[in-house]
């Protein structure tokens, strides 16, 4: 019978130990919520103010018929927005082949005024949705929407 | 579990059912592999890059499956003292780290060209690389316990085991919590995003990799059984 009770005492601890630990993760991981966000959003740009001239990411989707090349051929603008707010980006160089109008973007540089961010690397970010290139068309609209909708859901 | 308690018992359907689950995985994985680099058709944004896929989420699966058997095989030694838990706590961690760092180096392929770069530290990134380092932590952890242990070191091996397995819903709700450059789920248990004609290899794929897994699981638990006994009989005969 004795070692019926350890076995048990043992199970009791093992438990509580657990939820101690689950318990101690989860609370410093909702603590860590802001921290560890990998982008700012143009929304948090416009509520807690621009950051001017400090190093972050910024990140959203391009706002369609917004990329324009300037002539140097080089240098592009576009918008990028996160449904709400929306923030003028500049970049040098070349993007890679996912940037695209109505895709999600992270846009690595600083505010250079409280209108301008200047970008020194541009990330595409993929969405979550694989289909055959015939099966896009139409769907690629519902589908860039749905996923501006969750995000916006998410902040 | 407790039918198992007996080594002999446990290797006499150890030993038939190794090769069933070897080849039944090796042939899915030959199935969903040609599948998805031959059959399926390349997806509208990622192109051909999206076949990357067929490895990388198997591998992601088994990376974070093979730390949940070392959980619950550390679980039992502690609370049960099941002879065999520690075995196959052990046994489970070497492929799990491999199937942890295909998926981080397929990932890291797949990111070039998709997102513009090879790595980022973001939340999901970050914590599957921890996973790696949590599996390179235990085994050196089990293997120092197992020179010149005892029983506080196999101990301390087996709550390592458990506690890393935080890791585990910290790697999975990641791209929830926070806001992260690695894409949101594709596959959830309310559906898929994922097109029926790209997504057939991928359960097939699954599967196949996580029976083979299983058979290397069961191979290494019967060699460190068959390793167990000859040092018990080089024992036996140094005394003799």
């Amino acid at each position: 019978m004795a070692g019926v009770k350890a076995k048990h005492q043992r199970l009791t601890l093992t438990l509580l130990a657990i939820v101690a630990v689950v318990g101690a993760t989860l609370l410093a991981m909702s603590a860590l919520k802001d921290q560890a966000a990998y982008f700012y959003t143009p929304g948090d740009v416009v509520k807690d103010g621009v950051p001017m001239g400090k190093a972050i990411r910024l990140g959203g989707m391009v706002v369609d018929h917004s990329i324009v090349h300037a002539p140097d051929g080089v240098t592009i603008d576009f918008k990028v927005t996160d449904g709400s707010d929306t923030v003028p980006v500049q970049f040098k160089g070349i993007v890679p082949d996912l940037f695209r109008e109505k895709s999600g973007v992270v846009a690595e540089g600083r505010f250079v005024s409280s209108t301008l961010f200047l970008a020194d690397t541009i990330l595409a970010k993929h969405d979550e949705n694989y289909m055959p290139p015939q099966m896009a068309g139409k769907m690629h609209e519902s589908a860039s929407l749905d996923t501006s909708a969750k995000t916006k859901a998410l902040q | 579990m407790h039918i198992f308690a007996n080594p002999g018992r446990f290797l006499s359907i150890a030993k038939p059912l190794t090769p069933w689950l070897g080849w039944s995985g090796a042939g899915l994985i030959a199935v969903a592999l040609t599948g998805g680099l031959l059959v399926t058709p390349p997806d509208y944004l990622q192109g051909e890059t999206v076949r990357i896929m067929y490895i990388h989420v198997p591998s992601a699966w088994l990376g974070m499956a093979g730390w949940m058997g070392i959980a619950v095989a550390s679980l039992m030694q502690l609370v049960w003292r099941h002879p065999l838990a520690g075995v196959a706590a052990r046994a489970c961690a070497a492929p799990g780290a491999v199937f942890a760092a295909v998926c981080l180096a397929t990932g890291s392929i797949w990111g070039r060209p998709t997102w513009g770069t090879w790595w980022e530290w973001d939340g999901r990134l970050t914590s599957m690389l921890v996973l790696f380092f949590l599996y390179l932590g235990y085994i050196a952890l089990a293997a120092a316990a197992d020179e010149r242990g005892g029983e506080g070191a196999d101990r301390a091996a087996a709550i390592f085991g458990l506690v890393g397995a935080i890791n585990l819903p910290i790697i999975h709700y990641s791209v929830l919590w926070w806001r992260t450059l690695h894409q949101g789920e594709s596959i959830s248990l309310g559906g898929t995003t994922i097109a029926p004609a790209l997504l057939w290899p991928l359960p097939l794929s699954a599967l196949g990799f996580t029976l083979l897994f299983g058979a290397i699981v069961l191979m290494r638990m019967r060699a460190a059984l068959a390793h167990i006994r000859v040092e018990a009989r080089l024992r036996r005969l140094a005394e003799a």
